[in-house]
Protein backbone atom coordinates (compact mmCIF):
# COMPACT_ATOMS: atom_id res chain seq x y z
CA UNK A 1 0.00 0.00 0.00
CA UNK A 2 2.66 2.22 1.24
CA UNK A 3 4.51 1.89 -2.07
CA UNK A 4 1.54 2.31 -4.51
CA UNK A 5 0.71 6.03 -2.50
CA UNK A 6 4.18 7.02 -3.33
CA UNK A 7 4.53 5.94 -6.65
CA UNK A 8 1.23 7.71 -7.43
CA UNK A 9 2.38 11.42 -5.63
CA UNK A 10 6.10 11.09 -7.80
CA UNK A 11 3.36 11.00 -10.88
CA UNK A 12 1.33 14.07 -9.70
CA UNK A 13 4.55 16.24 -8.38
CA UNK A 14 6.93 15.03 -11.13
CA UNK A 15 5.56 18.01 -13.29
CA UNK A 16 7.04 20.61 -13.25
CA UNK A 17 4.87 23.35 -15.62
CA UNK A 18 1.70 21.52 -17.46
CA UNK A 19 -1.53 20.76 -16.67
CA UNK A 20 -3.02 17.78 -14.85
CA UNK A 21 -6.40 16.32 -16.22
CA UNK A 22 -7.70 14.71 -13.16
CA UNK A 23 -11.11 12.91 -12.03
CA UNK A 24 -11.55 11.52 -15.45
CA UNK A 25 -14.14 8.26 -15.46
CA UNK A 26 -11.40 5.82 -16.15
CA UNK A 27 -13.39 3.96 -19.26
CA UNK A 28 -13.65 8.43 -21.33
CA UNK A 29 -9.38 8.51 -20.65
CA UNK A 30 -8.32 6.94 -23.90
CA UNK A 31 -10.84 9.05 -25.51
CA UNK A 32 -9.88 12.35 -23.85
CA UNK A 33 -6.50 11.37 -25.46
CA UNK A 34 -7.60 11.26 -28.79
CA UNK A 35 -10.22 13.76 -28.70
CA UNK A 36 -7.16 16.18 -28.04
CA UNK A 37 -5.02 14.77 -30.40
CA UNK A 38 -2.40 13.95 -27.32
CA UNK A 39 -1.50 10.84 -29.34
CA UNK A 40 0.26 12.76 -32.13
CA UNK A 41 1.30 15.42 -29.25
CA UNK A 42 5.36 15.45 -29.01
CA UNK A 43 5.59 16.56 -25.53
CA UNK A 44 5.93 14.25 -22.25
CA UNK A 45 2.49 12.86 -21.59
CA UNK A 46 1.47 10.47 -18.30
CA UNK A 47 -1.58 9.16 -17.77
CA UNK A 48 -3.49 6.52 -15.51
CA UNK A 49 -6.43 4.52 -15.17
CA UNK A 50 -8.04 2.87 -12.20
CA UNK A 51 -6.91 4.84 -9.60
CA UNK A 52 -8.15 4.90 -6.46
CA UNK A 53 -10.92 7.85 -6.01
CA UNK A 54 -12.32 8.92 -2.78
CA UNK A 55 -14.97 10.65 -4.77
CA UNK A 56 -15.83 8.14 -7.60
CA UNK A 57 -14.50 4.69 -6.59
CA UNK A 58 -11.93 4.57 -9.77
CA UNK A 59 -10.65 7.39 -11.72
CA UNK A 60 -8.14 8.59 -14.65
CA UNK A 61 -5.53 11.27 -14.86
CA UNK A 62 -3.65 12.61 -18.07
CA UNK A 63 -0.78 14.97 -17.22
CA UNK A 64 0.35 16.73 -20.18
CA UNK A 65 3.87 18.57 -19.77
CA UNK A 66 4.28 22.17 -21.20
CA UNK A 67 0.83 22.19 -22.17
CA UNK A 68 -2.06 24.68 -21.60
CA UNK A 69 -5.55 24.00 -22.38
CA UNK A 70 -7.53 26.57 -24.84
CA UNK A 71 -11.04 27.15 -23.35
CA UNK A 72 -12.47 24.89 -26.78
CA UNK A 73 -9.97 22.44 -26.01
CA UNK A 74 -12.08 22.19 -22.69
CA UNK A 75 -15.19 22.03 -23.79
CA UNK A 76 -14.54 18.87 -25.50
CA UNK A 77 -12.99 17.54 -22.24
CA UNK A 78 -15.98 18.55 -20.50
CA UNK A 79 -18.46 16.98 -22.97
CA UNK A 80 -17.10 13.39 -22.52
CA UNK A 81 -15.71 13.95 -18.95
CA UNK A 82 -17.96 16.32 -17.83
CA UNK A 83 -16.32 15.23 -13.66
CA UNK A 84 -13.05 16.10 -14.59
CA UNK A 85 -11.03 18.86 -12.84
CA UNK A 86 -8.09 20.84 -14.56
CA UNK A 87 -5.02 21.55 -12.36
CA UNK A 88 -2.65 24.17 -13.70
CA UNK A 89 1.01 23.65 -12.84
CA UNK A 90 3.96 26.54 -13.11
CA UNK A 91 7.19 25.94 -11.42
CA UNK A 92 5.92 23.08 -9.57
CA UNK A 93 3.00 24.78 -7.62
CA UNK A 94 -0.48 24.54 -8.37
CA UNK A 95 -1.55 28.15 -10.08
CA UNK A 96 -5.37 27.12 -10.67
CA UNK A 97 -7.85 24.13 -9.94
CA UNK A 98 -11.44 24.40 -11.08
CA UNK A 99 -13.91 21.64 -12.63
CA UNK A 100 -15.21 21.65 -16.28
CA UNK A 101 -18.09 23.32 -16.73
CA UNK A 102 -20.07 21.66 -19.35
CA UNK A 103 -21.11 24.30 -22.29
CA UNK A 104 -24.18 25.53 -23.92
CA UNK A 105 -23.04 24.97 -27.49
CA UNK A 106 -20.96 22.42 -28.76
CA UNK A 107 -19.26 23.48 -31.83
CA UNK A 108 -17.61 21.37 -34.54
CA UNK A 109 -16.26 18.05 -33.45
CA UNK A 110 -19.35 15.41 -32.66
CA UNK A 111 -21.09 13.93 -35.45
CA UNK A 112 -24.66 14.30 -36.00
CA UNK A 113 -26.31 11.03 -35.25
CA UNK A 114 -28.80 11.50 -38.00
CA UNK A 115 -27.95 10.07 -41.61
CA UNK A 116 -29.93 12.06 -43.05
CA UNK A 117 -28.65 15.43 -41.32
CA UNK A 118 -26.78 18.02 -44.04
CA UNK A 119 -24.17 18.37 -41.68
CA UNK A 120 -23.29 14.59 -43.40
CA UNK A 121 -23.40 15.22 -46.31
CA UNK A 122 -22.06 18.60 -47.32
CA UNK A 123 -19.29 20.73 -45.70
CA UNK A 124 -21.15 22.19 -42.69
CA UNK A 125 -19.24 22.23 -39.47
CA UNK A 126 -21.93 20.56 -36.54
CA UNK A 127 -23.29 22.96 -34.17
CA UNK A 128 -25.39 21.83 -30.76
CA UNK A 129 -27.40 22.93 -28.21
CA UNK A 130 -26.58 20.92 -24.88
CA UNK A 131 -30.07 20.31 -23.87
CA UNK A 132 -29.55 17.93 -20.71
CA UNK A 133 -26.06 18.34 -19.39
CA UNK A 134 -26.33 14.68 -16.78
CA UNK A 135 -27.62 13.07 -19.56
CA UNK A 136 -25.61 14.62 -21.79
CA UNK A 137 -28.32 15.04 -24.79
CA UNK A 138 -27.16 17.41 -27.51
CA UNK A 139 -29.88 18.69 -29.63
CA UNK A 140 -28.41 19.16 -33.43
CA UNK A 141 -28.61 22.93 -34.81
CA UNK A 142 -29.47 22.01 -38.62
CA UNK A 143 -32.27 19.01 -38.56
CA UNK A 144 -33.09 19.12 -34.62
CA UNK A 145 -32.56 15.34 -33.52
CA UNK A 146 -30.77 14.46 -30.61
CA UNK A 147 -27.21 13.05 -29.98
CA UNK A 148 -26.84 11.33 -26.61
CA UNK A 149 -23.62 10.25 -25.26
CA UNK A 150 -24.06 6.80 -25.93
CA UNK A 151 -23.90 7.24 -30.37
CA UNK A 152 -20.81 10.43 -29.87
CA UNK A 153 -18.63 10.16 -32.72
CA UNK A 154 -15.48 12.75 -32.55
CA UNK A 155 -14.32 14.51 -36.48
CA UNK B 1 -40.64 39.36 -39.87
CA UNK B 2 -39.40 41.98 -42.40
CA UNK B 3 -36.05 39.60 -44.08
CA UNK B 4 -35.87 36.87 -41.34
CA UNK B 5 -36.36 33.36 -42.74
CA UNK B 6 -39.01 30.88 -41.71
CA UNK B 7 -37.11 27.47 -40.87
CA UNK B 8 -38.77 26.20 -38.16
CA UNK B 9 -42.05 27.06 -36.38
CA UNK B 10 -40.08 28.43 -33.14
CA UNK B 11 -38.33 31.12 -35.13
CA UNK B 12 -41.30 33.10 -35.21
CA UNK B 13 -43.29 33.90 -31.99
CA UNK B 14 -46.56 33.45 -30.80
CA UNK B 15 -47.58 37.29 -31.31
CA UNK B 16 -45.55 36.97 -34.82
CA UNK B 17 -47.53 33.77 -35.86
CA UNK B 18 -50.96 35.50 -35.11
CA UNK B 19 -49.91 38.76 -37.10
CA UNK B 20 -49.17 36.52 -39.91
CA UNK B 21 -52.63 34.94 -39.57
CA UNK B 22 -54.13 38.18 -39.59
CA UNK B 23 -52.57 39.56 -42.77
CA UNK B 24 -53.56 35.92 -44.30
CA UNK B 25 -57.19 37.21 -43.21
CA UNK B 26 -56.89 40.45 -45.87
CA UNK B 27 -55.39 38.54 -48.20
CA UNK B 28 -58.43 36.04 -48.32
CA UNK B 29 -60.75 39.15 -48.98
CA UNK B 30 -58.29 40.14 -51.75
CA UNK B 31 -56.01 37.90 -52.96
CA UNK B 32 -55.08 39.73 -56.21
CA UNK B 33 -53.26 42.71 -55.16
CA UNK B 34 -50.19 43.73 -57.24
CA UNK B 35 -47.71 44.14 -54.42
CA UNK B 36 -45.16 41.92 -55.53
CA UNK B 37 -44.62 43.23 -59.27
CA UNK B 38 -41.16 44.45 -58.80
CA UNK B 39 -40.14 40.81 -56.31
CA UNK B 40 -38.45 38.25 -58.13
CA UNK B 41 -39.39 34.70 -55.82
CA UNK B 42 -37.14 31.73 -56.35
CA UNK B 43 -38.95 28.36 -55.78
CA UNK B 44 -36.22 25.85 -55.26
CA UNK B 45 -37.30 22.33 -55.09
CA UNK B 46 -34.71 19.55 -54.63
CA UNK B 47 -37.07 17.28 -54.26
CA UNK B 48 -40.72 17.36 -56.07
CA UNK B 49 -43.78 18.46 -54.43
CA UNK B 50 -46.14 19.42 -56.56
CA UNK B 51 -49.02 20.55 -54.19
CA UNK B 52 -46.46 22.97 -52.12
CA UNK B 53 -44.79 24.01 -55.22
CA UNK B 54 -48.18 25.17 -56.77
CA UNK B 55 -49.49 27.12 -53.69
CA UNK B 56 -46.39 29.07 -53.57
CA UNK B 57 -46.56 29.79 -57.47
CA UNK B 58 -50.33 30.52 -57.52
CA UNK B 59 -49.85 32.86 -53.80
CA UNK B 60 -46.63 34.66 -55.90
CA UNK B 61 -48.86 34.88 -59.09
CA UNK B 62 -52.12 36.07 -57.65
CA UNK B 63 -49.56 39.19 -56.33
CA UNK B 64 -48.16 39.85 -59.90
CA UNK B 65 -44.63 38.84 -58.16
CA UNK B 66 -42.34 36.49 -60.47
CA UNK B 67 -41.02 32.85 -59.93
CA UNK B 68 -37.71 31.58 -61.04
CA UNK B 69 -36.50 28.07 -59.77
CA UNK B 70 -36.88 24.28 -60.27
CA UNK B 71 -39.18 21.56 -59.67
CA UNK B 72 -36.57 18.90 -58.91
CA UNK B 73 -33.05 18.05 -58.42
CA UNK B 74 -32.24 16.35 -61.77
CA UNK B 75 -33.79 19.22 -63.68
CA UNK B 76 -31.18 21.38 -61.71
CA UNK B 77 -26.78 22.34 -61.41
CA UNK B 78 -27.88 19.80 -58.63
CA UNK B 79 -27.45 16.93 -60.45
CA UNK B 80 -23.86 18.17 -61.48
CA UNK B 81 -22.63 17.95 -58.17
CA UNK B 82 -22.99 21.53 -57.67
CA UNK B 83 -23.36 21.81 -53.55
CA UNK B 84 -26.16 23.74 -51.48
CA UNK B 85 -23.91 26.57 -50.33
CA UNK B 86 -22.97 27.23 -54.17
CA UNK B 87 -26.67 27.03 -55.63
CA UNK B 88 -28.33 29.05 -52.31
CA UNK B 89 -25.55 32.04 -53.13
CA UNK B 90 -26.33 31.93 -56.90
CA UNK B 91 -29.67 32.32 -56.85
CA UNK B 92 -29.37 34.76 -54.09
CA UNK B 93 -28.23 37.25 -56.80
CA UNK B 94 -31.24 36.61 -58.94
CA UNK B 95 -33.77 36.64 -56.44
CA UNK B 96 -35.60 38.89 -53.06
CA UNK B 97 -36.65 35.61 -51.32
CA UNK B 98 -36.19 31.87 -51.62
CA UNK B 99 -38.32 29.24 -51.18
CA UNK B 100 -37.14 25.78 -50.64
CA UNK B 101 -37.76 22.39 -50.14
CA UNK B 102 -35.35 19.80 -49.89
CA UNK B 103 -34.89 15.85 -49.16
CA UNK B 104 -31.72 16.92 -45.93
CA UNK B 105 -32.93 17.49 -42.51
CA UNK B 106 -31.34 20.47 -41.84
CA UNK B 107 -30.63 21.78 -45.16
CA UNK B 108 -33.00 25.07 -44.86
CA UNK B 109 -31.31 26.08 -41.71
CA UNK B 110 -27.90 26.07 -43.29
CA UNK B 111 -29.40 27.83 -46.54
CA UNK B 112 -30.44 30.69 -43.75
CA UNK B 113 -26.84 30.80 -43.03
CA UNK B 114 -25.22 30.73 -46.51
CA UNK B 115 -28.40 33.45 -47.97
CA UNK B 116 -27.88 37.12 -48.87
CA UNK B 117 -31.69 36.88 -49.14
CA UNK B 118 -34.84 35.75 -46.66
CA UNK B 119 -35.19 31.60 -46.84
CA UNK B 120 -38.97 30.10 -46.67
CA UNK B 121 -38.33 26.63 -45.49
CA UNK B 122 -40.94 24.40 -47.69
CA UNK B 123 -40.24 21.46 -45.94
CA UNK B 124 -36.91 19.91 -45.29
CA UNK B 125 -36.63 15.86 -45.19
CA UNK B 126 -38.49 15.33 -41.62
CA UNK B 127 -38.00 18.24 -39.99
CA UNK B 128 -39.81 21.07 -40.64
CA UNK B 129 -42.82 22.44 -42.70
CA UNK B 130 -43.48 25.59 -41.08
CA UNK B 131 -46.37 27.34 -43.65
CA UNK B 132 -48.25 23.69 -43.25
CA UNK B 133 -48.22 24.83 -39.85
CA UNK B 134 -49.35 28.09 -40.30
CA UNK B 135 -52.16 27.23 -42.64
CA UNK B 136 -53.14 24.80 -39.99
CA UNK B 137 -53.63 26.95 -37.45
CA UNK B 138 -55.51 29.77 -39.52
CA UNK B 139 -57.82 26.88 -40.52
CA UNK B 140 -58.59 25.98 -37.10
CA UNK B 141 -58.94 29.62 -36.35
CA UNK B 142 -60.90 30.66 -38.97
CA UNK B 143 -63.84 27.56 -38.51
CA UNK B 144 -63.36 27.84 -34.72
CA UNK B 145 -63.35 31.53 -34.15
CA UNK B 146 -60.30 31.15 -31.67
CA UNK B 147 -57.59 29.29 -31.02
CA UNK B 148 -57.60 28.70 -26.98
CA UNK B 149 -59.77 26.51 -25.23
CA UNK B 150 -60.41 24.04 -28.21
CA UNK B 151 -60.10 20.12 -27.59
CA UNK B 152 -58.21 19.05 -31.18
CA UNK B 153 -57.59 15.54 -32.25
CA UNK B 154 -54.84 13.85 -34.29
CA UNK B 155 -55.29 11.23 -35.96
CA UNK B 156 -52.78 8.29 -37.57
CA UNK B 157 -48.70 8.46 -37.88
CA UNK B 158 -48.25 10.48 -34.80
CA UNK B 159 -44.72 8.86 -34.72
CA UNK B 160 -43.40 10.19 -37.97
CA UNK B 161 -45.72 12.69 -39.22
CA UNK B 162 -43.79 16.20 -38.69
CA UNK B 163 -47.04 17.86 -39.59
CA UNK B 164 -48.30 16.55 -36.44
CA UNK B 165 -45.39 17.50 -34.37
CA UNK B 166 -45.38 20.92 -35.57
CA UNK B 167 -48.81 21.50 -34.99
CA UNK B 168 -48.74 20.06 -31.51
CA UNK B 169 -45.56 22.11 -31.05
CA UNK B 170 -47.16 25.43 -31.84
CA UNK B 171 -50.48 24.88 -30.51
CA UNK B 172 -49.03 24.22 -26.97
CA UNK B 173 -48.60 28.28 -26.80
CA UNK B 174 -52.69 28.20 -26.85
CA UNK B 175 -54.52 26.38 -24.11
CA UNK B 176 -55.75 23.74 -26.22
CA UNK B 177 -56.40 19.90 -25.06
CA UNK B 178 -54.69 17.08 -27.16
CA UNK B 179 -56.37 13.84 -28.02
CA UNK B 180 -54.06 11.10 -29.71
CA UNK B 181 -55.42 8.52 -31.68
CA UNK B 182 -52.74 6.17 -33.28
CA UNK B 183 -52.38 2.43 -33.41
CA UNK B 184 -49.66 2.04 -30.38
CA UNK B 185 -46.48 1.18 -32.83
CA UNK B 186 -46.95 4.69 -34.12
CA UNK B 187 -47.58 6.91 -30.91
CA UNK B 188 -46.64 10.58 -30.64
CA UNK B 189 -42.50 10.59 -29.78
CA UNK B 190 -42.01 11.82 -26.05
CA UNK B 191 -39.81 14.54 -27.15
CA UNK B 192 -42.79 16.06 -28.54
CA UNK B 193 -45.20 15.49 -25.32
CA UNK B 194 -42.33 16.83 -23.57
CA UNK B 195 -43.48 20.42 -25.12
CA UNK B 196 -47.23 19.65 -23.95
CA UNK B 197 -45.92 19.06 -20.12
CA UNK B 198 -43.40 21.82 -20.06
CA UNK B 199 -46.99 24.00 -20.83
CA UNK B 200 -48.87 22.24 -17.87
CA UNK B 201 -51.37 21.50 -21.13
CA UNK B 202 -53.34 18.01 -20.75
CA UNK B 203 -53.44 15.15 -23.24
CA UNK B 204 -55.21 11.84 -23.65
CA UNK B 205 -54.15 8.78 -26.02
CA UNK B 206 -56.63 6.51 -27.74
CA UNK B 207 -56.56 3.71 -30.40
CA UNK B 208 -59.95 3.56 -31.34
CA UNK B 209 -60.99 7.00 -33.39
CA UNK B 210 -64.75 6.39 -32.60
CA UNK B 211 -63.99 7.24 -28.92
CA UNK B 212 -62.80 10.83 -29.74
CA UNK B 213 -65.59 12.07 -32.24
CA UNK B 214 -68.48 13.27 -30.15
CA UNK B 215 -66.52 15.82 -27.81
CA UNK B 216 -63.54 17.09 -30.05
CA UNK B 217 -63.87 20.63 -32.35
CA UNK B 218 -61.22 19.68 -34.58
CA UNK B 219 -60.60 16.40 -36.07
CA UNK B 220 -56.90 16.58 -37.49
CA UNK B 221 -56.20 12.89 -40.25
CA UNK B 222 -52.76 11.77 -41.13
CA UNK B 223 -52.00 9.15 -43.51
CA UNK B 224 -50.42 5.76 -42.09
CA UNK B 225 -47.97 4.25 -44.03
CA UNK B 226 -47.73 0.68 -44.65
CA UNK B 227 -43.31 0.97 -44.79
CA UNK B 228 -43.72 2.19 -41.17
CA UNK B 229 -44.43 -0.71 -39.97
CA UNK B 230 -41.76 -3.18 -38.83
CA UNK B 231 -44.05 -5.93 -38.98
CA UNK B 232 -46.55 -6.18 -42.01
CA UNK B 233 -48.90 -8.25 -40.09
CA UNK B 234 -49.53 -5.19 -37.78
CA UNK B 235 -50.58 -3.27 -40.48
CA UNK B 236 -52.77 -5.20 -41.72
CA UNK B 237 -54.47 -5.29 -38.61
CA UNK B 238 -54.52 -1.81 -37.86
CA UNK B 239 -54.79 -0.28 -41.74
CA UNK B 240 -58.90 0.32 -41.68
CA UNK B 241 -59.02 1.24 -38.47
CA UNK B 242 -58.31 4.66 -38.74
CA UNK B 243 -60.52 5.88 -41.64
CA UNK B 244 -63.34 8.54 -41.37
CA UNK B 245 -66.33 7.50 -43.02
CA UNK B 246 -69.29 9.75 -42.93
CA UNK B 247 -71.47 7.47 -41.05
CA UNK B 248 -69.01 7.50 -38.09
CA UNK B 249 -69.58 11.67 -37.62
CA UNK B 250 -73.60 11.08 -36.99
CA UNK B 251 -72.90 12.31 -33.50
CA UNK B 252 -70.18 14.74 -33.60
CA UNK B 253 -70.05 18.76 -32.16
CA UNK B 254 -72.01 20.97 -34.62
CA UNK B 255 -69.04 22.76 -35.34
CA UNK B 256 -66.53 19.88 -35.61
CA UNK B 257 -63.98 20.52 -38.47
CA UNK B 258 -62.26 17.33 -40.71
CA UNK B 259 -58.82 18.28 -41.26
CA UNK B 260 -56.15 16.73 -43.34
CA UNK B 261 -52.84 17.93 -44.86
CA UNK B 262 -53.43 16.21 -48.16
CA UNK B 263 -52.92 14.46 -50.65
CA UNK B 264 -54.76 11.88 -48.92
CA UNK B 265 -54.83 7.92 -49.77
CA UNK B 266 -57.83 6.29 -48.29
CA UNK B 267 -58.28 7.63 -44.93
CA UNK B 268 -60.90 10.11 -45.03
CA UNK B 269 -63.79 7.86 -47.18
CA UNK B 270 -65.49 10.52 -50.45
CA UNK B 271 -68.34 9.99 -48.38
CA UNK B 272 -67.19 13.09 -46.15
CA UNK B 273 -66.29 14.99 -48.94
CA UNK B 274 -69.98 16.93 -49.01
CA UNK B 275 -70.53 16.78 -45.52
CA UNK B 276 -70.30 20.52 -43.28
CA UNK B 277 -67.69 18.85 -41.60
CA UNK B 278 -65.60 18.49 -44.35
CA UNK B 279 -62.96 21.41 -44.25
CA UNK B 280 -59.74 20.20 -46.48
CA UNK B 281 -59.83 21.57 -49.77
CA UNK B 282 -60.75 25.06 -48.13
CA UNK B 283 -57.50 24.25 -45.84
CA UNK B 284 -55.74 23.72 -48.27
CA UNK B 285 -57.06 27.06 -50.63
CA UNK B 286 -56.14 28.86 -47.50
CA UNK B 287 -52.36 27.53 -47.35
CA UNK B 288 -51.82 30.88 -50.70
CA UNK B 289 -53.49 33.06 -48.24
CA UNK B 290 -50.89 32.05 -45.79
CA UNK B 291 -48.34 31.85 -47.90
CA UNK B 292 -48.84 35.31 -49.41
CA UNK B 293 -48.97 36.72 -45.90
CA UNK B 294 -45.79 35.35 -44.92
CA UNK B 295 -44.05 36.38 -48.01
CA UNK B 296 -45.60 39.47 -47.73
CA UNK B 297 -44.53 40.61 -44.37
CA UNK B 298 -40.76 38.95 -44.76
CA UNK B 299 -40.47 41.14 -47.95
CA UNK B 300 -41.64 44.30 -45.49
CA UNK B 301 -44.97 45.19 -47.59
CA UNK B 302 -47.21 44.09 -44.87
ZN1 LIG C 1 -28.15 17.03 -37.45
Amino acid sequence: MESKKTRKELIVSALENGTVIDHIPSKNVFQVIKMLNLDSFDNQILFGTNLDSRRYGKKGIIKVKNKFFEKEEINKIAIVAPTATLIVIKDFEIIEKKPVEVPEVVDKFIKCINPNCITNHENVPTKFSVIDKDAMKLQCHYCEKTTSKENFIFI
Amino acid sequence: MKNRSLVSINDYSKEEYLKILDIAEEFEKNPKQKILENFVIATLFFEPSTRTRLSFESAVNQLGGKVIGFTDAASSSVKKGESLRDTIKTVANYSDLIVMRHPLEGSARFASEVSSVPIINAGDGANQHPTQCLLDLYSIRKTQGKLDNLHIAFVGDLKYGRTVHSNVIALTNFNCTFHFVSPGELKLPSAVKRHIKERNLEYYQYTDLNEVIPFVDILYMTRIQRERFSDPVEYEKVKNAYILNGNMLGNCKPNLKVLHPLPRVNEINENVDDMKEAYYFQQARNGVYVRQALMASILGIK
